[in-house]
């Protein structure tokens, strides 16, 4: 099925480019990708329609609301990396998840997974697109759940779940304000009026703002990052699928189709400061310093990606729509394979421990394919001339810098040379050094490296989809929107720039290579954090997750599952209920005054009554006989008397 | 079929009552004939039901369909008018559906101290009340069958309750006479000073309150408020529901959540809104301010449950918050999302309290603490209470959903004559409330279904799923299903008469 939904979504793709390419005069059609490099940038801006079918959903009052698809170059790009690397996964887990307990139940919430995405993928209105963002929520609940026998899997799932549900709060109203705004839900539209003349500021900067908690809770932004980190508790082909490649750069894809919105909310034409560019700079540090400390091999790429969505929401806070879109394409390619490059190394190489001190080291040796495609992938990842993720990088950076963002161009620098020193540290600890497992590592079996070099190979050559120094700017020709949509502008190549980043990333490896392959020799630096108080406290700092997690499950959550649900409760239970009980009781002193005045052939009669149908039930006899009917009596009395006293006021 | 559509709602209404006259003629012993007769009722009953799913006529949605009009009490000018439009029906229709499950899921569950002749004739004594509000038109009628569900309910509770029914019982009888009296006094106010002395809802509603100063209206809504308010029920005149729902057996709390509540929020669209209009704008914030500390207020409450029925009991008063949040809007947008809500709220958390319910005849408690490995004992169980769970925290494509998201993209803009920000405010806070809704849900969900099998219950025999259980669940998780994918079926019904009623503000 998934096989299918990939070939569809290639069709799809190949009619797109087609579409672009007809449009462009070079019909000759997919087989010359290379070709017409020349003769796309000098045609420039040909206009090829997004493709949009839409039928009634629902209605209300005088509105009608649509579902529908909307295919244009972006969609087509995610349809792309979405089924393939869902394909990819779904052929690796036939080997990684052999004997899994719920080996059916797992395909098929990976499946549900893949619709899901592609729905959201494909929306052409915001009201589906949030369909399908919660959908793929939930299967992410379901999936980092899957071994839900251990409490801390459930924990996990729970958590990724509500934080994003806090983001999705962002997400909803930021929805509802572009939709008063706008007057519709549809994509199209909202991007024509944010960027149109009548386009109201004030309200585009708070929806801009809500969407971009939206994008927060979902892409793994500071400060509600702290889920994806515990997600990896599910299977490491979900990791990769979800957490990596696609679920995760949903927020970013919301900030890249709905761009319009941001690019007025936050001025993003103007240069200096906007929260998106902030947020984004932030977690690319964050994201990178924690890297540095963590043992299990699937965290550090956990937060590596963090740190990688930093970049792509970084990129499109300054105006690199391009260079965002394109590194969430490389992006996915490379990351999957690490994920998966860990998911074999832990599968065939440390008797499924993530724990690169514990159980791993040396095994480049005993699984050649695992260990030189996972080089590929941190190459790419670090940014290594000339594999994918130097050119997304470079691209985004560029921009900025041209764009008058230059601190953020520096702070992506920064990230670049963390982002080289702690994958040279994981490559070592995993593949160098000896050995120190306890098992037979051996490869793995092809249904998990054969996905592992079709990855590899991928994330060599789909940076050169958009090689501007080359000349090819053929990703951005494909993808440009060709609606009413923000300038979408590629930088000039700035050697000055590329040269720095990659004599940067040379650098980090360098430095981060000699401590690690140095490091029996490095007395001075070995057990730093014991000896040096500074460096302990900022050790710790970073072990204890800069304490965000102390501060929302301790503080936070603690606090409104214990004191606050209980305060709340206790106030239901001893001052409202207290009141009502109060009230009865005051009925129940007046109505047995009543009775003693008023005991004639009435009572009487009612106890008879009360008597019958109290021994049919078998429970009036019981509570007090009487008393119910007196008062209604009471209550209607007192009904007559103050409907007459109305009549008389009127 | 003309004559049918004179007799449909007067069937609809009142067949219940010879199926249980026919119930009552049964000897005591003879139990499966009385199953039998209970369920024919009910299927009959819905039968007609369906028919006029079939009959109603969509594109004239706002009109008064089915219309039956006969003189009954002449001294008060009060007539036997029934008839249903497109806010009706739905409800109608719920109502009659839930029934039928009901009988089938007690066929071999019924609590002690047993006795099916009684407790089925009651539950179709309730089906009479509950049917014959959703189909009166004239508000003395429409009080009577409001009050005839009080009893059957009563009894329910107090006979076949758990350990605390007396009180249970007698709490929600009081408080639930006490808000109808109040209700009663606002109808009479209603007829004595309006331009035409009726009681007749489509005429009251035509004149819209002209002759009632504001203030007055103010007033009169003030005991419809009470009324309705205490049944939907909205903070803070929801404490006779935990308690209720916690000692009422496990179909008493079905057709309590599905369908009894409704009878409030369904009274305020009804009623309330179209005949006192200026009263309504008057309420409106304060009905909104309510609505949403229920909202949040239900959601903490149920934070601190440490029994799955008492928190599915307070997750209503959370749920019914975002339903009087949207009628407080008075938008069509709004209220045609509250109709929506009582629908999937109906459906959703009717299964909850089946899921509880089955939960306690297996394990025999419902304390969350000592629950565990739902998943692992009874899997199909444990998938259904994630898949209802899911739909309860509003899950799109699932029916919670559309009753939720709508109601919040009305409370950016409510009626005109309502204050923008006061909504907004509204509209972030019951944002916020979602977070909650999926908190509480998921730790229940967590701690009864996830984890290992709890020591207590590793040798227990535990049932999953059965076939009378199958037979009931299938249909409210197929339509909870349909409806979040379709959700046109239920806007397409409701929209023309919610526009028609809310056009008198404007919106």
């Amino acid at each position: 099925m998934v096989a299918t939904t990939f070939v569809l979504s290639c069709v799809t793709a190949v009619q797109w480019f087609a579409r672009v390419d007809d449009a462009e005069g070079a019909s000759e059609g997919l087989g010359v990708i290379g070709r017409s490099v020349v003769a796309s940038v000098e045609e420039g801006a040909a206009v090829v329609e997004p493709v949009v079918h839409s039928v009634t959903w629902w209605q209300s009052g005088p509105m009608k609301f649509t579902v529908g698809i909307q295919i244009d170059g972006l969609a087509v790009m995610m349809l792309f990396v979405v089924t393939l690397i869902s394909l990819l996964v779904h052929i690796y887990s036939t080997a990684y998840m052999k004997d899994d307990v719920r080996f059916t139940w797992f395909y098929a919430a990976l499946s549900l997974f893949t619709a899901s995405m592609v729905l959201l993928v494909v929306a052409d209105n915001m009201l589906q697109f949030l369909v399908g963002w919660e959908l793929v929520g939930l299967c992410s609940f379901m999936l980092i759940g899957h071994w839900w026998e251990e409490g801390a899997n459930a924990s996990a799932a729970l958590k990724a779940f509500l934080t994003t549900r806090v983001g999705d709060v962002g997400l909803m109203i930021g929805i509802i304000i572009t939709f008063y705004a706008a007057g519709t839900f549809d994509i199209v539209g909202i991007n024509a009026y944010a960027i149109g003349p009548d386009a109201n500021h004030t309200l585009m900067l708070v929806g801009a703002s809500c969407l971009l908690i939206g994008i927060i809770g979902k892409s793994g932004q500071f400060p509600l990052h702290t889920w994806l980190p515990d997600a990896m508790a599910g299977p490491t082909p979900v990791s990769a699928l979800i957490h990596a490649a696609t679920m995760v750069v949903a927020g970013v894809y919301l900030g890249a189709r709905l761009y319009g919105v941001f690019w007025n909310g936050f001025t993003i034409s103007s240069g200096g400061f906007n929260a998106m560019a902030i947020v984004g700079a932030i977690t690319i540090i964050i994201g990178a310093a924690l890297a540095f400390v963590q043992k299990d091999i699937k965290k550090v790429l956990a937060y590596s990606t963090i740190s990688q969505l930093g970049y792509m929401v970084m990129g499109l806070g300054v105006g690199a729509w391009v260079g965002a879109v394109f590194h969430l394409f490389t992006h996915a390619f490379f990351k999957a394979l690490l994920f998966l490059g860990a998911g074999s190394v832990s599968h065939s190489g440390a008797h499924h421990s993530f724990d690169m001190k514990k159980d791993m080291g040396g095994l480049r040796h005993h699984m050649p394919v695992t260990f030189w495609t996972f080089i590929i992938g941190s190459a790419a990842l670090a940014g290594i001339l000339p594999l994918a993720g130097f050119w997304s990088k470079d691209e985004i950076l560029a921009t900025a810098g041209q764009g008058e963002f230059e601190v953020f161009m520096a702070v992506g620098l920064i990230g670049a040379f963390l982002t080289a020193a702690y994958m040279t540290r994981c490559v070592y600890l995993t593949f160098f050094g000896t050995y120190r497992g306890h098992g037979q590592p051996h490869e793995s079996p092809k249904a998990i490296t054969v996905p592992l070099v079709v990855l590899a190979v991928f994330s060599v050559v789909a940076g050169l989809a958009n090689a501007a120094p080359l000349g090819i700017e053929k990703f951005k020709t494909y993808i440009e929107p060709t609606f009413a949509f923000p300038p979408v502008t590629t930088p000039d190549f700035d050697i000055v720039l590329a040269g720095a980043s990659f004599f940067i990333v040379a650098i980090a490896i360098g430095v981060s290579g000699f401590f690690w392959f140095r490091r029996e020799e490095l007395h001075a630096l070995r057990g730093l954090t014991e000896r040096n108080a500074w460096a302990g406290t900022g050790y710790r700092f970073l072990i204890n997750k800069y304490y965000l997690d102390d501060l929302y499950e301790g503080v936070i959550v603690a606090g409104i599952k214990g004191p606050i649900a209980r305060a709340s409760y206790w106030v239901n239970q001893h001052v409202i209920d207290a009141a009502v009980r109060g009230v009865g009781q005051v009925a129940r002193l007046v109505a047995s005054g009543v009775y003693t005045v008023d005991q004639t052939g009435v009572d009487g009669a009612y106890n008879t009554l009360a008597r019958e149908t109290g021994e049919a039930g078998g429970l009036l006899g019981r509570i007090q006989t009487g008393r119910l009917q007196w008062y209604a009596l009471l209550l209607f009395f007192a009904v007559g008397l103050m409907s007459l006293a109305l009549v008389i006021v009127r | 079929m003309d004559w049918f559509d004179d007799w449909a709602l007067t069937l609809a209404v009142f067949l219940p009552v010879v199926g249980m006259v026919i119930l009552l003629a049964i000897p005591r012993a003879d139990e499966q004939l009385q199953k039998i007769v209970a369920l024919g009722t009910t299927l009959l009953t819905f039968a007609v039901g369906i028919v006029i799913l079939f009959r109603f006529d969509y594109d004239n949605g706002a009109a008064l369909q089915f219309d039956v009009n006969q003189p009954w009490i002449d001294v008060i000018n009060s007539r036997y008018h029934m008839g249903i439009d497109g806010i009706s029906l739905p409800l109608l229709v719920l109502s009659m559906f839930i029934t039928v499950l009901c009988v089938i899921y007690s066929w071999n569950h019924f609590p002690e101290p047993h006795n099916p002749k009684a407790f089925l004739a009651l539950i179709l004594l309730l089906e009479v009340g509950m049917n014959g509000t959703f189909a009166a038109q004239d508000l003395i009628l429409f009080f009577v069958f409001f009050e005839i569900v009080l009893l059957p309910m009563f009894f329910m509770i107090g006979v076949w309750g758990g350990p605390n029914r007396e009180y249970a019982s007698i709490k929600f009888f009081l408080f639930t006479l006490f808000g109808s009296a109040l209700m009663l006094l606002s109808f009479l106010a209603l007829f004595f000073l309006s331009d035409v002395q009726t009681f007749d809802i489509a005429e009251l509603s035509e004149l819209g309150g002209s002759g009632i100063i504001e203030s007055t209206q103010t007033l009169i809504f003030a005991g419809m408020f009470l009324g309705f308010a205490i049944k939907v029920p909205m903070f803070p005149f929801h404490t006779w529901l935990p308690d209720a729902h916690t000692e009422a057996p496990t179909v008493g709390s079905v057709l309590l959540a599905a369908v009894m509540l409704k009878l409030g929020t369904y009274g305020f669209i009804r009623i309330a809104l179209p005949t006192l209009p200026d009263g309504a704008v008057n309420w409106a914030p304060w009905i909104g301010v309510l609505a949403v500390i229920g909202i949040i207020y239900g959601a903490f409450c149920c934070l601190a449950q440490t029994d799955m029925k008492r928190l599915i009991a307070f997750s209503s008063v959370a749920h019914m918050g975002f339903i009087m949040l949207g009628i407080a809007t008075l938008t069509d947008f709004g209220i045609n999302a509250a109709i929506f809500g009582m629908v999937a709220h109906g459906l959703i958390t009717g299964m909850l309290f089946f899921l509880a319910g089955s939960v306690q005849h297996n394990f025999g408690t419902r304390e969350i603490r000592r629950l565990g490995g739902l998943l692992t004992q009874a899997p199909k169980m444990g998938w259904i209470l994630g898949f209802t769970t899911m739909a309860s925290l509003g899950l799109p494509g699932l029916a919670g959903f559309w009753g939720e998201f709508p109601v919040l993209l009305s409370a950016y803009q409510p009626a005109a004559a309502l204050s923008e920000v006061t909504f907004r405010v509204y509209m972030v806070i019951a944002a916020i409330g979602t977070v909650l809704a999926a908190g509480y849900l998921l730790w229940m969900l967590q701690r009864v279904a996830m984890g290992k099998v709890s020591a207590e219950f590793a040798d227990a025999d535990i049932h999953d799923v059965t076939r009378i259980e199958w037979i009931t669940w299938t249909p409210i998780l197929v339509l909870v299903l349909v409806l979040g994918i379709f959700p046109n079926l239920l806007f397409e019904t409701t929209n023309a008469s919610v526009t028609q009623l809310t056009s008198v503000f404007g919106g």
